[in-house]
Order: C-alpha cells, then structure tokens, then sequence
C-alpha cells in the first residue's frame, strides 16, 4: 500500500473509526442473520438500550470533566428500589419526585467528596458503588420489591408506554440527548466542563470556579441515573436489589467507545449516543447468531480493548506500537 | 583542530510533511571537540532536524554522516548505539530508582542466574561519575537530587556508550548560575575528549561563552555557520528572524495616570516580606529578581491566588481582599502567567474558546454561549495583535510558542483590565515574537493600562520598564527609575549586595 493512501486511511480511521468499526460490525451480524435488520429487532435493541445510554449520558459530563464515576449502577438500584417501593406507600405522584430528590442527594454527596474535598473520583465512585448497594439492601431489606397492582397503575408509562408508535424510554434517551448535547456543546457550563477537564489549572487560572463545575457533573449524572430507574421500574413494576449491576462498567465502555478520553477535555454526546447504540447492538447481534447471554461479558470485555487500541492506533498510524 | 574529519556531519536533509517542508536542505558539520551551536526561531526547523538526527524521523532526502560513514538511525537506540546521544529538556529518568540503576538501565551487569550484579554496577557508575566530579555517588535515589544533578545523571548515562556527538536541548532552562557553571566545565570536559556537540540554545549569553562555531536555520533553510569569535549578538540575530531586533531603552513619554493598585506592607508568610509598591495607569512596573525570589508568589498574591497574612492592597484607592481568581478579575486584575502551557491555556481547546474563557458567563444569547459575539473578540484581537492562526477553529497546542503567548494575552487583554499582570512573557519564545510582545507592552501602557511586568531577563526588563523593582530573597531592595538604573546596580541589588536602601 502506498504511504498516501495508507495516511488517507489512517485519517479516517482517526476521524471516523468508530462509525466504520460500527458498519463493518452491523453488515456483518445482518449478513449472518436477516433478522437482524428487522425494524422490530432495531426499535428493540434501541429502546433496551435506553436505561443504559440514559446513564451514558450523564457519565460523559463527568469523563469530559476528568473525573470517572463507578457508582452509577449501584445508584441505579437504589433509584429504582426506592421509587417502586414508595409507589405502593404514597402514590406514584409523590414516589417520583422523592426518588430523584433522594439520589440527586446522592450525587450531590459525591461530587462534594470529589470538587470540594479533591478526593480522587476513582476511590470515591468505587467505595460509593459498594455503600449505595449497602444502602439499597438496607432499605429493602433484601427482598424484591414489587408494585402490588400492576395494572391499575399509570406509572408503568415512563418504561413501556409509546407515544407515536415510538417507546416512551425511547423518546426520553433522545430528548434528553438532545438536551444535554446542546447543554454541553452550547452553553458556558459545558465549555467549562471541557476547560476543567482538559486543564484544570489553566481553567483555575481563567477564573473558573472548579469544585463547583465537578459537583455539577456528578449532579447531573446523578439526575440521568434516577431517569433510568424511573424507566427501569416503570418497566417491570418490580425489581432485584441488583439491578444495576456491573452497568457502570458497560456505561463506561458505552462512554470510551464514543472516544471520550479518560484524561479528561474530549468527548461529546453525540460519540456517546453511538457508543451505547454500538454496544447495545452489538449484544443483540451476537445473541442472534445463538451465542450465550453470559458470552457478552466477555465480548463487552473486548470491544473495550478493540476500541481503546483502535483508537490508539489511529493517533499514533500504527497498529503495533510496543512501549519503547 | 588537528582531526580534519567530522564527527557528524549533515548533507542536504530534507524532511517534508502533508503541505510543509519542515527541512528544506540542510547542511552542516560538527567537528570532534567542537561546541557546535544550532540556532533559530521556534518552528525554524531545530525539533525536526533534531528528530531526523535521533531515528525518529527519517529524512526525505540527504544524508547523515559519521565519521565519514552514511549512517541512516532505524530509531532512538539505533541512534545511541551509533554514537548519537540527547541530553534532553525535559528529563526521562526513574525518580524511585538509584543513580547506578538509571544510568545502565536495560544493561545491568548480571551474575549467574540472571541477577544483578550490584557491586560491579556501583564500581562501573562510580567510575563515570568521579569524571563528572559530581556530589552524590551510585546509591543515590533520584528522586532527591536536584534538576541539576538530575541533568548529570543523564550525562553520565550518555557516557557509557562511545558517544560521537552528544546533543543539548536547552540544558540550562531550569538550572541556576552556579549549576550552569557545573554543567560547562562537563561540556569543556567532553570537548576535550574529542566529543562533538550540539548545543541548542535561545540565551545568547551562553552560545557567546562556551561554542565555538553556530549554525542558524530559519523557515527550515540553513542559513549559515559563524565563528563565534568573529561574530555578534546583532549579527546571529538578525541571521534568524532577517531583520534588527530592538532593545534599547524605553521610559514613557507620555503622562501617567492615577495609582491604579497600591500595595503596602505586603507579606505572605516565607515567601515575601513587607512588600509595598505602586502601579499607575500609564505605566509600566517592572519586577526583576532571582528565581524563588518572591515575585510569581506577588502576582498569584493580587490574582487571589494566595491569601496574604499581613498587609493591604488598594485597586484604585480603595482598600480590598481579593479572594479568588473569579474575584481578580470580577476586580479588574489579569494575569499572564509565568506558563503558558500549564497555566494559561487549554492545549485542546481551539484559539477563540481559550480566549473568551474567563468571561464565557457574559458572552450569552439566552441559555447559550454567544457564537458571534466570541468570534468578534477572537477576530478584534488577532488583528491587533497579529496572532498568526488559519482560523478560531485551530487547537491552540498546535501554534507556535509566541502564537500562544498572544492567545494568553489577547485573552486577558479581552477582559480590559484595570491591572495588567505579564508574569515571564517572553520564556521559550522566539527572538522575533520577543520584540512583538515587548512592543505590546509598551502600547498598553502609551493607551492607558497599568502593566506589571515580571521577568528574569534583565535585557527585556530594562527595555520594558518605566520603574523596576528589584527583589531578593522575598524582599524588595530597591525600586529604581529608568534614569538611575543600571546594569550593574541591578545585578548587585538581585543578589543581595547591593546598598539597602528598603
């Protein structure tokens, strides 16, 4: 291959790599099982994509900002343990708001411990995701938790309701892309984000009030997080303590895949909402060729790894680049 | 010089990228025993030659002789391994491991079974260090040597292979008086075992004192080689940027306005004691002093950086405490500060975002930022500053040197300030972009800023200022007028001999 065509290719690889990695993968799946580009399979890979890419999204905010949060599956349990069991205990009206209020206090706590106590977000997150799920099985203790009249209820609209033959999680993932890509890309608040996370002494040095632009972060992702409970409940109306377990490891591949870095300063909603599509089909496709539910473990595992390297390798234009 | 055959010797290297001839036929040599000076503006072509030279990038064209042999460097070892050794500006050495061990790293001498063998390791770094006439010895951790001593470790380690040519980065950048004096006598030593040297450098002082012969690039051109001895400051410089380069003198003419900050009695606990002083619209105040001296710690004190323990501060006659940098400049204080890099910029950012940061809150329509609004600024200020970029879009990383300085200005100088702080503005700038930022300086003051202005170069300080404080060791000595101050009654006052006038 000739050196030009060669850096043509590695520039787009570098440019556009997760998108031709995304074709190259569904052309793929589609040639080795039709039902794979049936519209219903992708309206239901979307719409069960949707807890997890709610998530994504909040989780970005605080990537670009340089910090990493691990505590949003465990909070996601939390979130949805709590609204299912006030449901029954004072009404779906009340349930709702309460819940949000409990896990917005939740990520206000982190990012407290993060922005303004400096403590390091990865110990904070990791020690948070072990206390939240403490404090989800201390609420419940331990049982299931169930809505007693599954179909008197209205509350079962946020998860399996449609509006416009499109599924209400559906519409609530797009809108709230919609409006945290603009927040981010549009609004002061969102440049600082980028400045905290890709310098944050510079970002010191321009005036920024740091520990108040990270305590926002872990706010909203808090509030993404209480989102996708609210869908998760709505959903099946009666959970597992364990929920959301192991997905803050899938919202951060979902969030890496994008392109985001993990130092901080780059990403944006858009990268993230093609990851968490990216990974959602990806797990369907390999179900559909008949390889077992525990295999996506593994395959999550990889497609990580693949992406991360990929990612390297269109930087540096070659593939092999051992540590010198 | 008896040996006539180069050590190195460079023919007609060209290295091109996608649009640019980074190298456009270079050609010099480097005699063994000769200090061999490489000289030019940033983005003149130094780092490339200098990567072609390491086997990190591979020349379109020409080639590199040594010792009359045409090598081509398959990369960094290759290129040790055929003689070429770096001594790099940024250090790359294992802070947690010991002097003997950073030195053979990768060819430790072994025992059976593979184990180290630590006392032949200590005997073979003892031997090179007695050479360099260091004072730590083998053992030492890394880790608690000075950037100095560090700088020596990476010597030493270029002193285990039969190094040809060895290449200085900007040895000196972080090193005090007394270390470059340590550092010459290694480079006379090496000289005087037959070595080659390249030594890139922007402080004219040193080239003047220890090369022998200096090469100028400029635009990726060679441009010539000089005897040291036969040629000036003057004529090296105008070689690089093509044109004079003005230093004289420079008072204002123009009448000064009202005392825009007044600082009296200021201390910060060890860091400065009992400072006052006086900037007034007009003017510019120069600070100049030793590293460590107190004056960084001055200006982070006025950006509410650092909450002073006695003292007070007064903007525009009226006493204030200025809390954090969103206080600063919600009071009208900007700093430029001392890195630019660290400091003052966001790499990742494009230009216009870095220079609307600090008042991003203001530039709204609605919820959003203002795009028009923050390309008018981006725009007004390229212009009159004359910050070369293909557009706002650019990330900043990508300029040059003085390309950022200007963003890091323009970004303050877009705050209109009542109080202008430039903390080291031309550090690792080209000689060229220097005089553009001096002038700046200058016209801020002629339309009415107040400017204070920290320095360690004395050329530049004496040539921007209106006033000069002179601060040592965390005390102001003297505060000098242009008319009384001189090079020598500043040097002694720096350097705490000279008459104590507080």
């Amino acid at each position: 291959m000739s050196e030009m065509t060669r850096q043509q290719i590695g520039g787009l690889l570098a440019r556009q790599g997760i998108l031709v990695a995304f074709a190259l993968f569904m052309i793929g799946f589609a040639l080795a099982n039709q039902r794979f580009i049936d519209p219903d399979n992708i309206l239901g890979v979307i719409r069960s994509s949707a807890i997890l890419g709610v998530m994504a999204l909040g989780v970005t905010f605080v990537v670009i900002s340089g910090n990493l949060d691990l505590s949003v599956g465990s909070m996601m349990s939390f979130s949805t343990i709590v609204v299912l069991d006030l449901h029954d205990k004072i009404g779906p009206a009340l349930a709702i708001p309460a819940m949000f209020a409990m896990t917005l206090c939740l990520g206000a706590f982190i990012g407290f411990l993060v922005g303004y106590l400096k403590l390091n977000s990865l110990i904070v997150t990791l020690g948070m995701l072990s206390a939240i799920h403490g404090l989800t099985l201390t609420y419940s203790g331990g049982k299931n938790m169930d809505i007693a009249d599954k179909e008197g209820t209205w509350f079962s609209i946020f998860g399996q309701g449609e509006a416009l033959g499109i599924p209400v999680p559906i519409l609530l993932f797009a809108a709230l892309a919609a409006v945290l890509g603009i927040a981010l890309a549009k609004t002061p608040f969102g440049r600082k984000v980028y400045a905290v996370g890709g310098n944050g002494t510079a970002a010191t040095f321009s005036g920024i009030k740091r520990a108040r632009v990270v305590f926002s972060c872990y706010v909203l992702s808090a509030l993404c997080v209480a989102i996708a409970g609210l869908i998760q409940a709505s959903r099946s109306l009666g959970s597992q303590n364990t929920v959301g377990q192991g997905m803050e490891l899938e919202v951060l591949a979902a969030v890496i895949l994008g392109g985001a870095s993990l130092l901080g300063g780059s990403g944006t909603i858009f990268k993230t909402v093609i990851g968490v599509l990216i990974l959602g089909f990806i797990q369907n496709g390999l179900l559909l060729v008949g390889l077992q539910f525990y295999v996506q473990y593994v395959v999550t595992w990889v497609i990580i790894i693949l992406a991360v390297w990929l990612d390297i390798a269109a930087k540096r234009g070659k593939l092999w680049s051992p540590i010198a | 010089m008896t040996d006539p055959t180069p050590a190195l010797r460079l023919e007609d290297i060209v290295k091109t990228f996608p649009g640019v001839r980074a190298l456009d036929g270079v050609s010099f040599s480097v005699m063994p025993g000769e200090v061999h000076a490489l000289m030019g503006e940033n983005g003149a072509g130094k780092s490339t030659l200098m990567k072609v030279l390491g086997g990190i990038l591979q020349p379109n064209e020409g080639r590199i002789i040594i010792n009359e042999e045409p090598a081509v460097m398959s990369g960094p070892l290759d290129a040790k391994a055929k003689g070429i050794v770096f001594i790099h500006q940024e250090l790359s050495l294992a802070d947690e491991l010991s002097v003997a061990e950073n030195i053979y790293l990768g060819e430790l001498p072994r025992k059976r079974f593979g184990l180290v063998d630590w006392p032949r390791l200590e005997e073979k770094t003892n031997a090179i260090l007695g050479k360099l006439k260091v004072g730590f010895d083998a053992r030492t951790r890394v880790g608690d040597l000075s950037i100095a001593n560090q700088q020596m470790v990476e010597i030493a380690r270029a002193l285990t292979v039969d190094a040809k040519a060895v290449i200085f980065d900007e040895p000196t950048a972080s090193l005090t008086d007394a270390e470059k004096v340590v550092l010459f006598d290694v480079i006379a030593d090496l000289r005087a075992h037959g070595v080659g040297i390249i030594y890139i450098s922007h402080r004219m002082e040193e080239i003047f004192k220890i090369t022998d012969r200096i090469s100028v690039l400029r635009d990726g051109q060679y441009r010539g080689t000089l005897n040291t001895a036969e040629t000036n400051e003057e004529e090296v410089t105008q070689l690089m940027i093509g044109r004079k380069l003005d230093l004289s003198r420079n008072a204002s003419h123009h009448e000064l306005g009202d005392v825009a900050l007044e600082v009296r009695n200021l201390s910060c606990g060890r860091l400065y004691h009992d400072v006052s002083f006086e900037v007034r619209r007009g003017e510019v105040l120069g600070f100049y002093g030793l590293v460590g001296a107190g004056r960084t710690e001055i200006a982070e004190t006025l950006f509410g950086l650092r909450t002073p323990s006695a003292g007070q501060i007064r903007l525009d006659g009226q006493e204030t405490r200025i809390t954090s940098p969103a206080d600063a400049i919600g009071k009208g204080i900007s700093l430029v500060p001392e890195d630019r890099k660290t400091q003052g910029l966001v790499l990742g950012m494009n230009c216009r975002d870095n220079m609307t940061l600090p008042q991003v809150d203001d530039l709204t329509a609605g919820p959003f930022v203002a795009d028009g609004a923050e390309i008018a600024i981006f725009d007004q200020y390229r212009d009159r500053l004359d910050i070369r970029t293909p557009g706002w879009k650019q990330q900043v990383g990508n300029l040059s040197g003085g390309n950022q300085q200007k963003i890091v200005i323009g970004k303050w100088l877009s705050m209109h300030p009542n109080v202008l702080i430039v903390d080291e503005p031309t550090r690792g700038i080209d000689v060229g972009s220097k005089s553009e930022i001096h002038k700046l300086v200058r016209d801020l003051a002629a339309q009415g800023y107040a400017v204070i202005v920290i320095s360690s170069e004395m050329p530049e300080v004496l040539h921007v200022s209106d006033r000069i404080v002179a601060m040592y060791s965390g005390r102001i000595i003297r505060t000098f007028t242009s008319e009384e101050v001189t090079e020598d009654n500043l040097i002694q006052a720096i350097s705490g001999i000279g008459e104590k006038v507080a």
